[in-house]
């Protein structure tokens, strides 16, 4: 779990229940200024800013995704647009994490701040220049969710290849084996550390999407490597 | 991971544990024979034949050189799919995996012998039968009505031919003319399915015939979807469809096909179309193999066997198995732990947890769709509901477009993955 997310119970043990002081837990926005360079080639913040390479980051928490007219996101943001997911502390803090865990075909190049403190420090900045901050750290706790750590050691999990062959048999359905994606995204020949981001985004419910969530919601750590394994390597024939 | 055989395969006996051992030499290659090339047969053909590899041989009987798919059916009574993009032909399973596909019907299954024969008088040989013949209908269910009335009412509750009628009918509708479903009872194939076809009906009549009425006489205090439908019907055609539930006396229904009349709790109405959906039963073959109680088949979740024969495996509609709605998505589903669990019995392979997953995605309108889904574990006593999800009333037009081109997306997926 996330550091911040840490915080935000620790807040709440406290009963602080003023937004102001439970913001002042996220982190620290002075140094999330500093970090913001990271960001600032491609995105403007504050009075002024317009979409740049990225959509202006105003009044971002609360905000469902690729939701700026005009902006011409990729195909993958507006698809979780659609499906309801929202900017929140969690939702945020997996993206800037991991990009591509959250939304596998972002157009955001970045590859990720992987500190849990600068991601707090980043979002209490960003936090700044949102006036409506709907649900931070007041949230429910159960709402309170991050990435799980995926250390090496769950992504170094191998999955045995029979079971993930019959698992996919349930994939399947839905997911074309030729990759082909009219409606439903391919998930074939990915790299398997990206499946599993993806799948673990699904469980913790980052990632919106009921039959998603439904099913990696049941799929242990070594299924979803056996799945992983299973369909990095699917070629097109059998 | 630990994967104990034993727990697995749940009821089954040991001497079915004990069946790789008895193919040795002399018997040959272990025979498969699935009759109905439907949703659950064509699929436990397919996945039986390219997972053994050559090392089972499978035979598929079914009549028909095209398998119409029920899903989607009703869109092309909307006008939203040609007839031609929802058949399909049995060459690949032939072809490319090996199934020696045979269009013929079974009459016979001789459980002691263990063979099948077929109208033709051919006699199949088998070690495991698959048994997915989908449903027929129950004689009487409809007073008036029978199957010899199919044709002045339809009930298009198998696709092709009926599903064609059914829309020419519509079509030729007098200006202000009355369309009248008699919706079924429970258990039945496709639960949101008589409801979708209400809406896709609304939505050609909307074009083609604005002042005609759809009347729906039911017998069920409630159905699939309801909510997600009634908004729907009052946004899209509003003031075109009436329900008439079981308190309005929409259970005590008679038809006369010859008059054109519908009977609803005794009161005698005109219609011009009138699409009878009667209640439902196993497929025949069930009934001839004596492998049903009452109108369905007794199966264990864990491997999908009939529970009066353990040589025997039902699938989809004809099934009682437990909390999974008769779908093509369930009869899917089913399909691939049988053939595991079939695998398993005659070549020795892996035999992993029974698990099962159900998603009936329906249009309402133009980009305007719904879905619902559960995901289902099998136990000794039936398969029972995990975990489900249900579009909520209220979604905006962007989410509902989305999971309508999901569906499109999984009709490709799912007639992938029975077809080849
Ligand atoms: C209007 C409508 C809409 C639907 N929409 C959906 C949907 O959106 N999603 C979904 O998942 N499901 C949907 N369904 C349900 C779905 O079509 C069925 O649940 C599914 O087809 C069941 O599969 P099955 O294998 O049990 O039977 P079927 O697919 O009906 O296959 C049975 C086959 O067996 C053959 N057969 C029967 N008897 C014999 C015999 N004696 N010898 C040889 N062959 C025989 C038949 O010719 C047939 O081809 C819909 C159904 C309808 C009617
Ligand atoms: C290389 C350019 C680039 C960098 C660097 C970058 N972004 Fe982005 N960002 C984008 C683009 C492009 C999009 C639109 C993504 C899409 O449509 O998939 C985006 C989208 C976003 C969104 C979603 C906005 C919305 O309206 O839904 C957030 C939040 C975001 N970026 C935050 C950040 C933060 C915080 C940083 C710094 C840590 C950062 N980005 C760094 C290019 C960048
Ligand atoms: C009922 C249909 C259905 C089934 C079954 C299904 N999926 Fe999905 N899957 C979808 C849809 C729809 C999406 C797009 C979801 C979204 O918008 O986030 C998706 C998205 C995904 C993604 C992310 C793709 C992307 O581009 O971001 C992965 C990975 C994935 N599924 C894996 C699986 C695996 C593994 C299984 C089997 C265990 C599975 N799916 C079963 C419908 C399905």
């Amino acid at each position: 779990m996330g550091g911040f997310a840490k915080l935000c119970f620790a807040a709440l043990a406290l009963g602080l229940s003023g937004a102001v002081a439970a913001v002042e837990r996220i982190g620290d926005a002075e140094s999330g200024a500093e970090l913001w360079t990271q960001c600032k080639g491609c995105h403007q913040i504050g009075p002024d800013a317009t979409n740049r390479i990225g959509p202006h980051l105003n009044g971002i928490f609360g905000r469902q995704a690729a939701a700026i007219d005009g902006f011409s996101y990729s195909k993958s943001m507006q698809r979780a647009g659609n499906d309801g997911l929202t900017w929140t502390l969690q939702t945020l803090d997996a993206y800037i994490h991991n990009p591509k865990a959250l939304v596998s075909g972002t157009r955001m190049s970045f590859r990720g701040l992987k500190d849990d403190q600068q991601r707090a420090d980043l979002l209490a900045f960003l936090r700044d220049f949102s006036d409506n901050p709907a649900n931070i750290p007041e949230a429910a706790p159960t709402a309170i969710r991050d990435l799980p750590d995926l250390s090496d050691e769950i992504l170094a999990i191998r999955g045995d290849p029979d079971y993930g062959e019959y698992l996919s048999s349930e994939c399947t359905t839905c997911h074309q084996r030729d990759g082909s994606d009219q409606g439903i995204p391919s998930i074939t020949l990915w790299p398997e550390e990206d499946f599993v981001l993806a799948m673990h985004a699904y469980k913790e419910k980052l990632r919106p999407h009921p039959v998603m969530q439904m099913m990696a919601g049941r799929l242990s750590n070594d299924e979803i490597a056996a799945l992983a394994a299973y369909f990095g390597a699917l070629s097109d024939e059998e | 991971m630990k994967l104990n055989r034993r727990r697995f395969i749940g009821t089954a006996s040991a001497a079915t544990l004990a069946a790789p051992t008895v193919w040795g030499a002399g018997h040959g290659m272990p025979k498969v024979v699935v009759i109905g090339g439907g949703a659950g047969g064509a699929t436990a053909a397919r996945y039986l034949a390219k997972d053994s590899d050559g090392a089972i041989d499978v035979s598929l009987v079914e009549p028909s050189r095209s398998y119409y798919t029920c899903f989607f059916s009703n869109l092309y009574i909307g006008g939203f799919r040609e007839i031609g993009s929802i058949a399909h032909s049995y060459g690949t399973l032939a072809a490319d995996y090996g199934v020696n596909v045979v269009h013929d019907w079974a009459v016979g299954i001789d459980r002691d012998a263990k063979t099948v024969t077929l109208a033709g008088g051919a006699v199949l040989p088998y070690d495991r039968l698959i048994l997915s013949p989908g449903i027929d209908f129950v004689d009487g269910a409809v007073p008036g009505w029978d199957i010899s009335a199919q044709n002045k009412m339809p009930h298009a509750y198998k696709a092709g031919s009926q599903t064609e009628l059914l829309k020419a009918q519509i079509e030729a509708m007098p200006e202000g003319g009355t369309f009248a479903m008699i919706a079924p009872p429970n258990p039945y194939r496709c639960p949101p399915g008589p409801y979708e076809r209400v809406s896709m009906v609304a939505h050609l009549l909307k074009q083609i015939n604005p002042t005609a009425k759809i009347i729906v006489a039911d017998p069920k205090e409630k159905f699939s979807k309801q909510a997600l439908f009634q908004e729907g019907w009052g946004k899209h055609y509003d003031g075109m469809i009436d329900w008439i539930g079981p308190d309005f006396g929409g259970g005590t229904v008679e038809v006369n096909p010859d008059e054109m009349t519908v009977s609803i709790d005794g009161e005698v109405t005109n219609v011009d179309v009138c699409n009878v959906i009667p209640a439902m039963k196993a497929g025949r073959i069930c009934e001839i193999a004596g492998i049903t109680d009452g109108n369905w088949a007794p199966v264990s979740g864990h491997t999908m066997q009939s529970r009066m024969d353990e040589n025997i495996h039902v699938l989809g509609d004809a099934t009682n198995q437990g909390d999974m709605p008769k779908s093509g998505f369930s009869a899917n589903s089913q399909a691939k732990v049988a053939a595991m669990a079939v695998r398993g019995a005659l070549t020795g392979a892996k035999v992993f947890p029974a698990k099962f997953t159900n998603t009936c995605w329906s249009l309402i309108d133009t980009d305007d769709g719904v879905k619902v889904g559960a995901s289902y574990q099998a136990t000794d006593e039936k398969i029972a509901k995990v975990d489900g999800f249900i579009s909520q009333t209220g979604e905006d037009a962007a989410l509902r477009k989305a999971t309508f081109e999901e569906s499109v997306g999984w009709y490709a997926g799912i007639t992938a993955d029975m077809f080849g």
